[in-house]
């Protein structure tokens, strides 16, 4: 679908999340938490945090969450009788308020889920999405998209792109069809677009590293001391992983009680030491800079070599959230 | 501070020490901790307030622990995180050298575990009055209540462990979260594995925390588990009789003898 | 349950259990449906998530071959969490199995050659699918050798495999222990299998080698495969690697651009040598 440009008022704007809300939806926007800006689930326009450049959180518990049950079952000694999770009904769900960032990164995940093998849970989820994103009009030194082809304005994962004017308006980008369904229903808050230029209300990201530079370079990288230099402070923690918006690996854990049970898909990390280790003792990534190496190569090599799709969006969370401020731009930029 | 990269220096380049342990400038405006092998380097080294990552967490790290001998930068909750760590046996006087820092950014030598303790006794765990403000409305609620506030803090951790990984009294090679026969603490960040992990750590800490807020401060999702950890400190105190690592005592609540007023434990 | 649902198992029943060797079964399992039974098929290679509901997954290869119907196999040795589960459950029982995954070994691309498989202890399990498979179409290959080890008598499975095919006169087969397992009635080769491998020196022409045993087996055989004279292209080994998912998704396996479960676990030593050393 070709993108279309609308014109959205300020009291608009409001009216549409008004109107999403009285549909019964659940809206999910950032939302502030003591010192923490956080996606929760909001109900009115004033919850909705206003000065922030990323939430701590990412938005990925929507389509995949911190536990996400499987199957259940009940058995006995002859038999088992299984309840399939994915027959369950999923909610309607609006994510208002992601980063282009946060909305790139759903491609990446939705790869993984649906490379070979199908995940119909993760589908299912993602279908009930609509991603109502807003472009950056400030960032700080923790970010770096524009260096792995993303930017403030990027439309990639977005149902709709809002971008703040001078006016206080907003220019809203309608990129897909449910975008466009949204649009037809409230079509009295929508306008032919301004003259005002999406481009001039974005932040400016300097370019920090060159991507292909550096995809090329660390083919050649695997022995190199970096990756236990950078990571001699590193603590082991999962951090990273969890607030990255597209980290997906995880765990698969039986929950029994008695006779019945569940079976669930949950949130893991490379950067455990656990991660890979064998009942038989060995472990193949043994030490916390193999670990930080995979990391770093998982995102900027394989997955852009094997799955053609990008590892890293640039948000910066990993380094905001790291306790031991472990930073990704220092290892990126000391390639 | 100057003093400190001096003395830093000189340890160095004697080879006292093969690595100095420290604070050095971060992201934005945070600090964090790094590993100074040569003289050079030691300009890196800062002091400030804003200094708070507890640094004894990596006297127990393997990767740390091969770069040779440290020399650590230790202001108070340093300090008394490597006085807990003596007394529960995981470092000895020859392990390292203790570049002490007082509240009042001064440096101080600290040759035997024995002349840390004798200076802490001046500097003791104080419980905040806003923290015991807090603790004090938690503590009476109703046990519903109580449960439901728990519950409802802990929702945003997803697990992540920072709090164990920051923790310098979580050095344990294989924690119990590890263990799968039987898996004690559920693996999933449900509210019920949640609850599970924080009850079990802040009991695992009981008696060994020193309220350095290493957990609060690496948590990304900020949740105050610094609230359990200081209200066991306080349960221990009123029970038990102090706050604080001794090497004379025995630790307060991983010390047995045959005759406890316990009869359970027999 | 031919189900849109990756993660749910088909429903197994426990036909038979053999005690191969201490602390090792098989499990021969049946499908508890029918119609799932008609349609599922495998190739030589390919293994599952076997699973003890309430439990967990675990992962083996499937151990028989994909030219006998009917039935599945399974060999693991006892070990973990969910491997202890699995011992103790009895003929009759239910355990779950999601599957086939995984690459196979190309044996329609070895056709006309000679075959050697080399196993150790416990890694003869994925390779007794790819012999088993092979015999069954014996006319399509030339000589065949097996060279197997264990650490001691006690710990050689498929004993009666073993008896089967030293047997047959169109296989040659030399077991070994390692020194100090033998019993005073074993007139089987000691050493390690590397050595013995050596001694046995099949001839490298018009050859495939098939490897498969613990990493340190496998550290001492490649050397003397190329010693022997054997290519890069046809040495087969079959990797080991933590598992979960079994279908490339959790990340566990990953190692270099591969994921072992997904584009493994079946790779040529020319491949192997590509893979960043964390397997």
């Amino acid at each position: 679908m070709q993108t279309e440009n609308y014109l959205i008022r300020k009291s608009s704007l409001e009216k549409l999340f008004n109107n999403l809300i009285g549909s019964g939806k659940t809206v999910y926007a950032p939302k502030v938490k003591g010192k923490l800006t956080l996606f929760d689930e909001v109900n009115a326009f004033g919850e909705i945090a206003e000065d922030y450049i990323v939430t701590s959180n990412s938005a990925k518990e929507i389509v995949f969450p911190r536990a996400e049950k499987l199957f259940s079952y009940h058995k006995s000694k002859e038999k088992a009788e299984i309840t399939d999770a994915a027959n369950n009904t999923f909610p309607d769900v609006i994510l208002w308020g992601t980063r282009p960032c946060d909305a790139a990164a759903f491609i990446p995940l939705t790869d993984i889920f649906n490379s070979d093998l199908k995940d119909i849970i993760f589908n299912k989820r993602k279908d009930k999405v609509l991603v109502l994103s807003f472009s950056c009009s400030r960032s700080d030194d923790y970010c770096f998209c524009t260096s792995v082809n993303s930017g403030p304005g990027n439309i990639a994962g977005s149902d709709v792109l809002f971008t703040k004017l001078t006016t206080g308006d907003f220019l809203a980008e309608v990129i897909t069809e449910k975008g466009k369904s949204l649009v037809d229903e409230n079509k009295d808050l929508f306008e032919v677009k301004s003259e005002e230029s999406k481009e001039s209300n974005l932040a400016v990201v300097a370019s920090r590293f060159n991507q292909e530079e550096i995809q090329a370079k660390l083919k050649d990288l695997f022995e190199n001391p970096v990756w236990d230099d950078k990571s001699r402070a590193c603590l082991g923690c999962g951090s990273c992983s969890y607030v990255c918006p597209v980290c997906s690996c995880f765990d698969i854990q039986d929950e029994a009680h008695g006779n019945k049970g569940i079976r669930l898909r949950c949130w893991d990390s490379c950067g455990y030491g656990l991660f890979t280790l064998h009942t038989s003792g060995h472990n193949p990534r043994n030490t916390q800079g193999g670990r930080w190496r995979q990391r770093i190569l998982h995102k900027f090599l394989y997955m852009p070599n094997k799955s053609k799709v990008a590892g890293c969006v640039g948000c910066g969370r990993c380094s905001r959230s790291c306790p031991a401020d472990i930073n990704i731009l220092d290892t990126l930029t000391s390639l | 501070m100057n003093e400190l990269i001096k003395s830093a220096a000189a340890l160095l380049e004697s080879n006292a020490v093969q690595v100095v342990i420290g604070y050095g400038k971060g992201s934005a405006s945070r600090t964090r901790a790094i590993f100074v092998t040569n003289v050079t380097d030691c300009e890196k080294l800062i002091f400030d307030s804003r200094c708070v990552q507890n640094l004894a967490v990596y006297l127990t790290k393997q990767e740390i622990k091969k770069l040779g001998k440290p020399a650590i930068v230790a202001p108070i909750p340093v300090l008394r995180s490597i006085l807990q760590l003596a007394v529960e046996n995981q470092i000895t006087e020859n392990d390292l050298v203790i570049l002490g820092i007082t509240p009042e950014s001064e440096l101080i030598n600290f040759e035997t575990f024995a002349s840390i303790e004798t200076f802490l006794a001046t500097h003791r765990i104080a419980i905040d009055e806003k923290y015991q403000e807090i603790i004090s409305k938690i503590k009476n609620m109703p046990v519903a209540e109580r449960f439901a506030y728990w519950v409802k803090e802990l929702e945003p951790c997803f697990k992540c462990y920072a709090c164990r990984a920051a923790c310098p009294l979580c050095y344990c090679t294989r924690c119990t979260v590890e263990d799968n026969q039987p898996q004690w603490i559920s693996v999933a960040a449900h509210p019920l594995g949640n609850l599970e992990w924080h009850i079990m750590r802040a009991m695992h800490l009981a008696g060994r925390c020193t309220d350095c807020e290493a957990c609060y401060n690496a948590c990304p999702m900020a949740i105050p588990i610094n609230l359990l950890t200081k209200s066991m400190l306080q349960d221990v105190a009123e029970n038990f009789g102090s706050y604080g690592p001794s090497l004379d005592k025995e630790n307060t609540l991983s010390s047995f003898k045959p005759d406890d007023k316990e009869s359970f434990i027999r | 349950m031919s189900n849109q649902n990756i993660y749910i198992p088909y429903l197994m029943r426990i036909e038979k259990i053999t005690r191969e060797a201490p602390g090792v079964k098989t499990f021969r399992l049946k499908f508890e449906n029918e119609e799932e039974a008609e349609a599922f098929s495998f190739k030589a290679g390919q293994f599952g998530e076997y699973s003890i509901m309430g439990v967990g997954e675990s992962t083996f290869c499937i151990a028989s071959s994909p030219t006998r119907k009917g039935y599945i196999e399974c060999t693991f040795r006892q070990a973990g969490k969910v491997t202890s589960a699995l011992s103790l459950a009895e003929e009759g029982d239910v355990v779950g199995f999601r599957g086939p995954y995984g690459n196979t070994f190309p044996i329609d691309e070895w056709k006309g050659k000679n075959l050697v498989f080399i196993a150790g202890g416990i890694a003869l399990p994925p390779m007794r699918c790819v012999i088993w498979n092979c015999l069954d179409l014996r006319e399509n290959f030339k000589d065949i050798t097996i060279v197997y080890g264990a650490k001691s008598v006690n710990d050689l499975v498929y004993k009666d495999e073993l008896a089967e095919w030293r047997s047959r006169p169109d296989v040659k087969l030399v077991t070994t222990v390692d020194p100090g397992g033998e019993t005073p009635d074993w007139k089987g080769e000691i050493g390690f299998v590397p050595s013995v491998l050596e001694k046995t020196a099949p001839s490298a022409e018009n050859t495939i080698a098939i490897v498969c045993g613990p990493p340190i087996m496998i550290k001492f055989t490649f050397p003397v495969l190329e010693k022997l004279g054997f290519t890069e292209e046809n040495i087969f080994t079959t990797l080991e690697n933590r598992m979960k998912c079994g279908f490339g998704k959790c990340g566990r396996c990953n190692v270099g651009e591969v994921f072992v479960c997904k584009d493994g676990p079946v790779f040529s030593y020319q491949q192997l040598k590509l893979l960043p050393a964390e397997y």
